[in-house]
């Protein structure tokens, strides 16, 4: 349990370290922008209450909004993304059986389930994102490319993120 | 109630994001109209320090660039600056006695290059041909005898400087006068330690007694200091004393040296140079 613990608040400080310091830099000409923090949020084990994931998502999205001057949209964004989380795993996952699998990552779950999680919760995120920083359906076509483009950046990064730090479980 | 209670805790998921969508809406919508206003923002203190931090890492890792940058700009300023511009006037002692007529004149060079580590190390100076330096000429310092003048050009002159395998310079033992001739690097490259030859060995040479010029050649004044006796031996077969000396040049931060101008020297080596009567 406490390790648990400790190793999601280690990801949660990482995660905003490079997201704040490096991703905040990368960028093609502000259509595909990555964020990758939100791995956070897909990688919370399964067991955690409902409100943990809302809090939890709640307060990343502050402190990532904290450092790109915007206040509440990823904040926004994030609830969003809890939402979608909680529904994905309710409609996708047998909780019996999942005593001994506590976090869902692609090692344990595999890569077709592990992909369409990703991404499905990636559109979510970026998708309330970019219309919440636009604030206006005016130019949908230009948001909607820009959630296209940055979503595949992000789930290419989530993947290979999650290929460096795999570890196939012994069934 | 209690119904009302069961259908919320049932739908828990849809009123967690409610509350936590509308609170991040309110934020979002009062920070838009007052941005700088609010705490959440990059003047927050604790973000600010975070970047601070960042940056001076950042800082760090352009060190070399920065290095780079000032020192292509010291040398700009060094190019503006008065020890770059050759120093034209130049200063030469000379005495006007009507008894002791004046035999060597002094030239003051400053030395602009320097070598001690090689085989044959030479010294540069920036006197030359204008200054009224010739090939050959000794050439001292406060302290010892620095070498000889090798090549001149208009305004430099090089100097086979002591520690050059080909320099032989004609010294004696104040104490005994016996002389011999001192060279170095034949054994070891020490640039303070020298070797004296062809003194005979009947002469009794002890630990620390003084080698001067001789006077001999026409390169130095007689009596000039060159070093002490090190230590003294037989090398093996010879028939000669093997005399280590101490130099009493510091050739590793020479700055100011004195060329030595012989008025009489070319009278001498005419004479010496005649070809003796059959």
């Amino acid at each position: 349990m406490i390790r648990i613990i400790i190793s999601n608040l280690i990801r949660f400080a990482a995660l905003v370290f490079i997201q704040v310091f490096l991703l905040k830099n990368i960028g093609y000409y502000n259509l595909a922008t990555p964020f990758l923090y939100i791995l956070f949020i897909l990688l919370l084990p399964f067991e955690t209450p409902n409100g943990l994931v809302f809090i939890l998502s709640f307060f990343l999205g502050l402190s990532i909004d904290a450092f790109y001057d915007t206040p509440g949209v990823n904040a926004a964004a994030c609830s969003v993304l809890a939402l979608v989380r909680i529904i994905f795993i309710n409609l996708t996952v047998q909780r019996q059986g999942l005593e001994t699998e506590p976090e869902p990552k692609l090692g344990i779950m595999g890569f077709r389930w592990f992909f369409f999680y990703s991404a499905i919760l990636t559109l979510f995120h970026h998708l309330t994102m970019f219309l919440l920083e636009t604030f206006s359906f005016s130019d949908i076509r230009y948001t909607l490319i820009r959630t296209a483009l940055s979503s595949l950046f992000t789930v290419s990064l989530i993947l290979l993120s999650e290929f460096i730090f795999f570890r196939k479980k012994e069934r | 109630m209690r119904n009302l209670w069961i259908f919320i805790s049932k739908y828990n998921a849809f009123f967690f994001f409610i509350i936590f969508f509308i609170t991040s809406l309110v934020l979002f919508i009062r920070n838009n109209s007052f941005q700088r206003a609010s705490v959440i923002n990059s003047s927050n203190e604790v973000i600010a320090r975070a970047y601070e931090t960042v940056n001076e890492v950042k800082r760090y890792i352009h060190l070399s660039v920065e290095n780079d940058s000032l020192a292509a700009e010291n040398a700009r300023l060094r190019n503006q600056a008065k020890a770059a511009f050759y120093n034209d006037s130049l200063q030469q002692n000379s005495v006007s006695d009507s008894i002791n007529k004046q035999q060597y004149t002094y030239i003051v060079a400053e030395v602009v290059n320097n070598s001690i580590h090689h085989k044959d190390n030479t010294i540069t100076i920036n006197r030359g041909k204008r200054h009224g330096i010739v090939k050959g000429m000794g050439v001292i310092c406060p302290s010892g005898i620095v070498g000889i003048v090798l090549n001149v050009s208009n305004n430099y002159s090089t100097i086979q400087s002591l520690l050059h395998s080909d320099t032989r310079i004609s010294a004696s033992i104040k104490e005994s006068s016996a002389f011999g001739s001192l060279m170095w690097g034949e054994e070891s490259y020490d640039p303070t330690v020298a070797v004296l030859k062809d003194i005979p060995n009947h002469i009794v040479v002890k630990k620390g007694q003084h080698v001067v010029t001789t006077g001999y050649s026409t390169r130095f004044p007689k009596g000039l200091p060159i070093g002490r006796v090190r230590r003294a031996g037989i090398k093996g077969g010879d028939s000669f004393l093997n005399i280590e000396v101490q130099l009493s040049t510091d050739f590793s931060t020479l700055q100011y040296v004195y060329v030595i101008k012989n008025i009489l020297g070319q009278e001498q080596e005419q004479l010496e140079a005649i070809e003796p009567a059959k």
